[in-house]
């Protein structure tokens, strides 16, 4: 059935180390249109390292990438950015701009996307009514608590209405009462979008409820891959320590 | 652990520094250019710097009359007073003196501002965003610290003059015009343009370290002040070293 879908990310063989560690060693994943996906791993295991590479921000050793038939890592800076506009990203920090308000935090990602200068005002509103906080345009970040900037890095996220989104570790350091409520955000956003997510945690109850599938990234490899029931029946002691936690 | 070498340590960031500068000027050469935020930049640097480079060009000038008074009374020569401090001021003490100010004041700012935009992910937004990091962040502070050190310098120095002359005025019964008329006389343009060439080169190196701190901090909330830190030592000693090339430079022209 997969066969029919059409794929949307794809990564073959692909290694990264730095120094002596290595953090990727032979990774491979595919993503078809429409899925759900929750990179699985311990902290330090390399799953923020893996959607780095992703985007272009850190050039893997070797292996390949292809994203929409694109390969990051071979286009010119005019074509990766072009690439980039269609990718949604959503920061484990958030990684709002200080200095800026949130009306410009959210119209930054239009500058280099002259066409659509005119809808600013409107797609800046869209966005901020989609996360639920509207009231908060000409707040600075240093006003917002926790999960408002985590909403706020959500709506600038879906500025450029993006076929993708990555999420890196979109729960972490939140309460359970905003995690569940950015878990609700981001299963409406995705609706609201029909986007393809890509969602990097290691948070086993929050990647239950939203992922489609589940790759369990492990030793650098895509150790293990399915849905939140099949693993969870797994006898391989790696992936119980997983849900051991629950 | 082993301890890393500290000359090799140095070489690597020596090279990392030219390669930084080399890739300011590709930057800068290429479209699009970032004028908006470079006028952001240049508002913000001289809106911040300014009453803090007054006051210093202020004290500078009233303390530099107030000891040299003294040591010219004891010869008589206090009608030097005006050409002498001018001279001090404008050619050397000025400039010097109020770089390092904006080293300690602008430096380390850039330093921390980039320095915790990088640990946050901050840049890595930018440039996921489709922006040049480098061109947004690093061109602008960079020119604009090159374009608005100087206004200051000479701002700095003018504030300087009219410290002195207060005291001259107060201490010597010299009017504002006599002494005025009595510095300017005094100055030549070889006095003026070499000061002035060399206080766009103290602008450059104050954007120039700071970014380069900032845009290369590691090490999260630790490296910020790192970062912050070391700018303003780099910074200063840079001041010095730029400083006696154009000394030893305009001697020989001179």
């Amino acid at each position: 059935m997969e066969a029919q879908k059409e794929i949307v990310i794809e990564i073959k063989d692909l290694y990264k180390s730095f120094g002596q560690n290595r953090v990727l060693n032979g990774f491979n994943m595919t993503i078809y249109k429409g899925d759900s996906i929750v990179l699985l791993g311990k902290s330090g295991s390399g799953k923020s390292v893996m959607i780095k590479c992703l985007v272009g921000l850190m050039q893997p050793d070797s292996g390949s990438i292809k994203i929409m038939g694109d390969d990051p890592t071979k286009l010119s800076q005019k074509e990766l950015n072009l690439l980039r506009s269609k990718i949604g990203f959503l920061f484990q920090g958030s990684a709002l701009y200080d200095s800026m308000t949130v009306r410009e935090n959210l119209e930054f990602p239009l500058r280099i996307h002259p066409e659509l200068l005119a809808q600013k005002e409107t797609r800046v509103k869209q966005a901020l009514e989609s996360v639920g906080l509207l009231d908060a345009i000409d707040l600075m970040p240093s006003e917002l608590s926790g999960g408002m900037k985590r909403r706020i890095a959500l709506a600038r996220a879906i500025m450029l209405r993006p076929k993708i989104i990555i999420y890196d570790e979109p729960t972490t350091g939140l309460d359970p009462i905003t995690s569940k409520e950015i878990t609700l955000l981001i299963q409406r956003i995705q609706k609201e979008y029909d986007a393809t997510s890509l969602i990097i945690s290691h948070d086993i109850d929050f990647a239950k409820a939203i992922a489609s599938r589940i790759i369990m990234l492990i030793d650098g490899i895509n150790y293990a891959s399915g849905t939140a029931l099949e693993l969870e029946k797994s006898t391989d002691p790696k992936i119980k320590a997983f849900f051991k936690q629950t | 652990m082993k301890r890393p070498n500290p000359v090799k340590t140095f070489l690597i960031e020596l090279g990392d520094l030219f390669y930084f500068i080399g890739r300011f000027f590709r930057e800068l050469m290429s479209r699009p250019f970032e004028f908006k935020e470079l006028l952001r930049q240049a508002y913000i640097m001289g809106n911040r710097s300014i009453v803090l480079v007054g006051v210093t060009g202020f004290i500078l000038g009233l303390v530099f009359t107030l000891q040299s008074r003294p040591t010219l009374a004891e010869f008589g020569a206090q009608s030097w007073m005006p050409s002498m401090v001018s001279i001090s001021i404008i050619r050397e003490i000025g400039p010097v003196i109020i770089a390092l100010v904006a080293a300690g004041k602008i430096s380390s700012g850039i330093g921390a501002e980039i320095g915790s935009m990088r640990v946050t992910e901050q840049i890595d937004a930018m440039e996921v965003s489709g922006t040049n990091p480098f061109k947004y962040l690093v061109v602008t502070r960079i020119m604009a610290t090159t374009l608005m050190v100087p206004l200051l310098i000479i701002f700095g120095d003018a504030v300087a003059l009219i410290g002195s002359a207060l005291v001259e005025y107060i201490k010597g019964n010299v009017s504002f015009q006599l002494y005025f008329n009595q510095a300017f006389i005094a100055l030549s343009f070889s006095d003026i343009i070499p000061a002035t060439i060399k206080s766009f080169f103290f602008g450059f190196a104050i954007g120039l370290v700071g970014s380069f701190k900032g845009y290369n901090c590691k090490n999260g909330t630790v490296g910020v002040g790192e970062a912050s830190n070391s700018a303003v030592v780099f910074t200063s000693l840079l001041l010095f070293l730029i400083d006696f090339i154009a000394v030893f430079l305009t001697d020989i022209f001179t």
